[in-house]
């Protein structure tokens, strides 16, 4: 008898102190808090190749002149901008390499916008032997904190895949519907008009399967206009496609629900 | 026990469950949907028939122009140029190619055909949703060959109420006051024409003056005011046999007659020892009822669509109003409240709404308001307008228009507009002469 209470007091202890812990944290490492630079300015660059905005630039010359100062060495100067989407040929390649290295020789003529630049592309452009004799000291520990953070955002990639879309990845994806939505003008604004539609879809955003979830009410005598109104978001759905998904997380989003409410268009 | 093991491991190895993410599209455009309404094919031994008939005129072609034109004039649709169409009409018919008709944007397709099967023509045609690829709606109409613009009307009642959910208005009729001559010796005859302005007929001969005329339930009868020797009569005129009779000679000024939902009475207003008042007559026994009584001005009765309720206007709080009371003339509501004077309410076929005409600040208003008098909406402004008259599914109304004179008395015209509940697509509705007091029919093929 005591050793069953024994028994059922240490499961629930665990079951507690698992509680307590909170659940997802245990399935996760431990998050290495990036110490400076932004992370989503790296990824947004690395993933998109979309040149900075002029004010993001500001905000990371700060950040480097901050280092700039902290560091011992002769400080890096602004030499040359390069955009981050300027990718070299394999020739372009050699000269470039050529021309860092002529730059060795003065460090201050070092092209401070390298940072910018992802570590795949740095992998591509430089041969790792010479890495070390390029870049200063300072500009290692950049780099690894920029490693660092590369690894942070796919942790935190993991947590947002629980939280749905992001708002821009939504503004986006509604903005693109709006377009293609006609709203059927005739319908009774004083009835339920909402169609709930479950998509299945490629990672690229074109539709797979789609379903409408109150598929019974279709058919029901009196409930014409829901049919109407079912197949204008079909309509829409299908003129949109592919859809305007984020480029990322596609398990997250595999399965998305549209819920096409004409209430507040018709009701106004 | 196994059981036990089994929670346990679950909770110490969670599975990953992603959350389904729900989007919600609260917005979408209301530009019209674009629409291609094919020619409709005819087959080669009905065209030689068609040649005679016709004379030479392709109906195919015409039939799909009227579908076209309803439904531009909608304001809902978009009918593409058919110089874009890939398809053969024959062919369309058949199977569509839906490739040939998304490159050009069309989201529904209408294909036909005509046919000459004894001594009637046959119109077959098909609804096509384009994006989905299938066919949604194939009807097919036997009708005397005379009768194809009714045809063309039918088959654009199908299509609208198919894409938009509500009931069409495109084979209905309208009946109006014709106008000829100078502002001050017009000639006013009642007229009766398609929705589209085609087929107009002239009802009266114009030696005496008509005034707002109005469609029984069933489009068979219209009740209207004529001046004889000038007294202002009651009238009811059968449209098919053009036969009318005086329903009854009213004392002073007499208004606006209008059936009741049944067909079974007609409301009006007319003046009874100097004060105008509400009528109803039953048109069988010719019995007179009277519904308001009060010392102020009640004029512009109409039902609600169940018969239950009747709007007017009157001046009894001051200043002309519109109110709402039971048929029998109990539970009287003021239900128009703002600035400006309201009249000649009408009510809804839908039942939701009461349109009105609004004067404010020297300037005449269409507009609605619900039944309630909340939710006031000016649909259009201009310097004289009135007497709105609903479309059978309560989506446009139509009224008329007159504009203003020049320093000698030149320029005069009245014209009808129509104008839909959005307020953004007003239209002239054409007339072979000027015209006022219009008149919507209910559907004829119902």
């Amino acid at each position: 008898m005591n050793r069953n209470i024994i028994i059922s007091s240490g499961f629930h202890l665990i079951i507690i102190m698992i509680t307590a812990m909170s659940l997802p944290f245990l399935s996760k490492k431990p998050i290495d808090l990036p110490l400076t630079v932004s992370v989503e300015i790296i990824q947004i660059t690395d993933k998109t190749n979309i040149p900075l905005a002029p004010k993001t630039k500001k905000i990371i010359e700060k950040i480097k002149k901050k280092e700039k100062l902290i560091s011992e060495q002769a400080p890096p100067k602004i030499v040359k901008k390069e955009k981050p989407d300027a990718v070299p040929l394999p020739d372009e390649k050699i000269k470039k390499v050529q021309k860092i290295e002529e730059k060795k020789q003065n460090p201050e003529k070092i092209d401070n916008e390298v940072k910018q630049v992802s570590e795949f592309e740095k992998k591509e452009l430089f041969d790792p032997n010479n890495i070390a004799a390029l870049i200063d000291k300072s500009k290692e520990e950049s780099a690894k904190t920029m490693l660092k953070n590369d690894k942070v955002t796919q942790d935190q990639d993991k947590n947002v895949n629980n939280l749905g879309l992001s708002l821009s990845e939504e503004d986006a994806l509604k903005a693109q519907i709006f377009g293609c939505w006609s709203i059927p003008l005739g319908l009774p604004y004083n009835e339920n008009l909402l169609v709930r539609i479950k998509l299945k879809l490629k990672p690229d955003g074109s539709v797979i399967r789609s379903e409408i979830l109150d598929h019974a009410r279709m058919n029901k005598p009196g409930q014409g206009f829901y049919k109407v109104l079912a197949e204008s978001a079909l309509r829409a759905i299908k003129l949109c496609q592919p859809l305007r998904v984020p480029t990322t997380g596609y398990e997250r989003w595999k399965v998305l629900q549209l819920n096409f409410d004409a209430r507040e268009m018709l009701g106004g | 026990m196994i059981f036990r093991y089994i929670a346990i491991f679950f909770i110490l190895f969670p599975i990953k469950v992603y959350a389904l993410i729900e989007v919600d599209i609260t917005r979408g455009n209301l530009s019209p949907l674009p629409v291609a309404v094919s020619p409709l094919s005819i087959d080669n031994e009905s065209k030689e028939i068609f040649k005679k008939i016709f004379k030479n005129r392709n109906v195919g072609l015409e039939i799909s122009k009227i579908v076209e034109n309803n439904l531009k004039q909608s304001g809902l649709f978009n009918p593409l140029n058919k110089d874009a169409f890939l398809q053969e009409p024959d062919i369309a018919h058949l199977k569509p190619r839906f490739e040939d008709w998304t490159l050009i944007k069309a989201q529904a397709l209408v294909t036909g055909k005509v046919t000459f099967v004894d001594e009637k023509l046959k119109v077959e045609f098909r609804l096509w949703d384009v994006l989905a690829g299938k066919e949604i709606m194939a009807l097919a109409f036997t009708t005397a060959p005379t009768n194809w613009r009714r045809v063309g009307h039918i088959i654009t009642d199908k299509v609208y109420e198919r894409l938009t959910g509500e009931r069409g208005y495109f084979d209905t009729r309208i009946i109006y006051v014709s106008e000829k001559g100078p502002k001050i010796k017009r000639i006013k005859k009642l007229a009766i024409m398609d929705q589209d302005g085609f087929n107009t007929k002239y009802l009266t001969l114009g030696n005496e003056l008509v005034l707002t005329p109005r469609f029984n339930p069933t489009n068979q009868m219209v009740t209207y005011l004529s001046y004889f020797r000038n007294l202002p009569r009651v009238y009811l005129l059968d449209i098919e046999t053009g036969m009318q009779e005086v329903v009854g000679d009213f004392p002073g000024m007499t208004f606006a007659p209008r059936f009741s939902p049944d067909g079974k009475k007609i409301i009006m207003s007319f003046a009874k020892d100097g004060n105008s008042d509400i009528y109803t007559m039953d048109l069988e026994n010719r019995v007179v009822e009277r519904i308001t009584n009060h010392p102020s001005i009640d004029t512009s009765p109409s039902y609600s669509p169940d018969g239950k309720y009747i709007t007017f206007n009157s001046d009894r709080s001051k200043y002309q109003q519109i109110y709402i009371m039971k048929s029998d003339g109990s539970k009287v509501k003021r239900i128009s409240f703002g600035k400006g004077l309201y009249g000649t309410p009408v009510w809804s076929p839908r039942g939701d709404l009461i349109a009105f005409t609004k004067l404010h600040k020297g300037k005449f208003y269409i507009g609605v308001m619900r039944a309630d008098g909340t939710g006031e909406r000016l649909l259009t402004e201009n310097f004289y307008q009135e007497a709105p008259s609903w479309s059978p599914n309560g989506r446009v109304l139509i009224f008329y228009r007159e504009t203003k004179t020049n320093e000698k008395g030149e320029g005069f015209s009245a014209k009808l507009w129509s104008i839909d509940l959005t307020g953004y697509n007003e239209r002239l509705v054409s007339t072979e002469t000027d015209a006022s007091d219009p008149s919507w029919s209910s559907l004829l093929s119902k």
